[in-house]
């Protein structure tokens, strides 16, 4: 009987002490880079302890300003992950409203033929995709970054769910008034569709943000290139660099925003995230 | 949170009241969308399969229908075996861990403190990051002679590590990676799992003496039985399609131990500019991962526990 109350407890304490273990060792990589980020590049070569220890400078990142093009990525970065995100913000909203509201012929099969999407994998359609972009000319260009990832049907199985939860009662005063479905959508119904928005934008956001194998497929010139795909290609050579210092300040740099972002509205964050995985 | 698993629900489409009337000019609510849709995701899938039977030279933008001459060559193609077995190889590595210490990490983190509440932000955090990012992290971490793990091995005395240089171990170095990336997202899901199961449950089992042992296997486990379903099928098609880190880390070697079939799909489109044979490859991908989702479709609509 002893032996039991006592085990209770002894158990949950050996897996909180090793999940803290854990969590340092997760910590432990992040910490470091930035500790290499704040060394001089020359002094690690020489010996890779070198972190550990004083002087620490800011060099890394001064180089990073004047000689890098992070400026740029980071530049086109914002304009495709802003623009996508408005985008499917906007269209989602649309059709969510259309597919939970409009009583259009063949409006369920069509919604379904669209659930199915969801199952399309992105490498799936990449080299038939490059085609198309490739025959009408458009690579290297912010339309060919921005348009396929607005195919999506995520955000419209996200809207459609969300509105058809909205009791209908709620626009009946509007329609005996006359109002236009657009007025009525726009002034009443949206609105309260507000939080389903909030997710969806901070997800595409996210994903959008990071998205890789298109960018490296299409932008091919180092002006168009994103952040993940400039900071790809200025790895490739990371065994033979001596630069590692200055690698890790690109990392830093390239990652801050982000995590920021994540710390300020993390509760968003991981509700956005965790719903788009079970959908 | 709490309310994810829901928005799941109702979604037959019948189950929507209905309004009586509609007009054309109200189909443009979703004209922009379904535009889009058939263009950028429909147009293209169908244009992959009839191109997976052509020879195609992207440059030269000509065709030529050879049959299933591409299909033949490519279940013939030694690397492409490969990167199948390499593929089932990762997803063994990644998927039981993931299951295992997410629902490791949500069980001891699954309380109302701060250190917790800390814990579970930092371990969701790499899940925030860039694969390139991420990867240029822990190729630091793996460099041979000056990387982290070289550093710490160091104390024990072991010397010239070269994981990702190493056939043997590359691809394991590459899954613990992904696992540090990625074991935000289980964790979560277990997390909002745990947190439906009724208090009632435990402090019965409580007071019939139960072992923690006990607890966790008849009581835990069975409350949240869908969600490490869900959480299998979704790390399974997540980690079907690894490229990334693959891409970024080995770019499929040393020996071709870490080529990935996204990674032979990109390679035979964007790297030999083979077009047709990539599109074959890439319907193989296509009808295992339709098989997953619709595995994945039909756990996720079940709302009893199985």
């Amino acid at each position: 009987m002893a032996s039991k109350t006592i085990a209770r407890p002894m158990s949950e304490q050996i897996l909180v002490a090793s999940v803290v273990i854990l969590a340092i060792a997760w910590m432990v990589p992040l910490v470091w880079i930035v500790g290499l980020s704040f060394k001089n590049s020359l002094e690690l070569v020489v010996d890779p302890n070198a972190v550990f220890r004083f002087p620490y400078t800011l060099e890394n990142y001064a180089d990073l300003m004047v000689t890098s093009n992070l400026g740029v990525w980071l530049r086109n970065t914002l304009i495709v992950t802003v623009t996508q995100t408005v985008l499917v913000v906007a269209i989602s909203c649309l059709a969510g409203y259309g597919f939970a509201r409009i009583d259009f012929p063949g409006r369920n099969l069509v919604f379904i033929l669209v659930l199915m999407g969801l199952a399309i994998p992105q490498h799936a359609v990449i080299v038939p995709l490059h085609k198309m972009f490739n025959d009408w000319q458009m690579h290297n260009t912010f339309q060919a970054l921005i348009l396929p990832g607005l195919a999506g049907p995520f955000g419209v199985f996200l809207m459609t769910a969300y509105f058809r939860a909205i009791p209908l009662e709620i626009e009946e005063a509007a329609k005996l008034d006359n109002a236009s479905r657009f007025r009525i959508f726009w002034e009443i119904t949206l609105p309260l569709a507000v939080p389903a928005m909030a997710t969806l934008a901070i997800f595409t956001f996210l994903h959008s943000w990071n998205d890789y194998l298109w960018p490296l497929i299409s932008a091919t010139r180092p002006e168009m290139y994103t952040l993940t795909v400039g900071l790809a290609a200025t790895q490739t050579n990371i065994d033979q660099s001596e630069g590692l210092g200055y690698l890790m300040a690109q990392a830093v740099f390239a990652g801050l925003p982000m995590l920021i972002l994540y710390i300020f509205f993390q509760k968003y964050v991981v509700r956005a995230v965790a719903g788009a995985a079970i959908r | 949170m709490t309310d994810m698993t829901s928005t799941a629900a109702g979604m037959t489409a019948a189950a929507t009241p209905r309004l009586k009337s509609w007009s054309w000019t109200e189909l443009l609510f979703v004209a922009p969308y379904l535009l889009l849709y058939v263009v950028f995701l429909v147009y293209p899938l169908g244009l992959g399969f009839i191109m997976s039977f052509q020879y195609f030279d992207l440059f030269a933008g000509q065709a030529e229908f050879i049959g299933l001459e591409n299909y033949q060559q490519l279940f013939s193609d030694r690397i492409f075996q490969g990167a199948v077995v390499n593929t089932f190889k990762f997803v063994i590595f990644t998927v039981p861990t993931f299951v295992a210490l997410g629902l490791l990490i949500a069980l001891a983190l699954n309380r109302q403190t701060w250190w917790a509440a800390t814990l579970r932000t930092l371990f969701f955090a790499s899940n925030v990051l860039s694969v390139t990012i991420v990867t240029l992290i822990w190729r630091a971490v793996y460099l041979p002679q000056k990387g982290l793990l070289q550093n710490f091995l160091d104390v024990f005395g072991i010397q010239n590590i070269a994981l990702l240089q190493d056939p043997n171990w590359a691809l394991q170095a590459i899954a613990v990676t992904t696992i540090w990336w990625g074991i935000g997202l289980p964790m979560v899901l277990f997390l909002a799992a745990l947190q439906q199961i009724p208090g009632e449950i435990y402090e019965a089992a409580e007071l019939d003496n139960a072992s923690p042992w006990q607890t966790l296997w008849h009581i835990t486990i069975p409350s949240i039985w869908r969600t490490v379903v869900l959480v299998t099928i979704i790390q399974i098609i997540a980690q079907f399609q690894v490229f990334g880190q693959i891409n970024l880390m080995t770019a499929g070697g040393p020996n071709n131990s870490t080529r990935s079939m996204v990674q032979f799909v990109y390679e035979a489109g964007f790297r030999q500019w083979t077009a047709g044979f990539a599109s074959a490859a890439a319907q193989v991908l296509f009808v295992i991962m339709i098989v997953a989702a619709g595995l994945q479709f039909w756990v996720s609509r079940r709302k009893q526990e199985f």
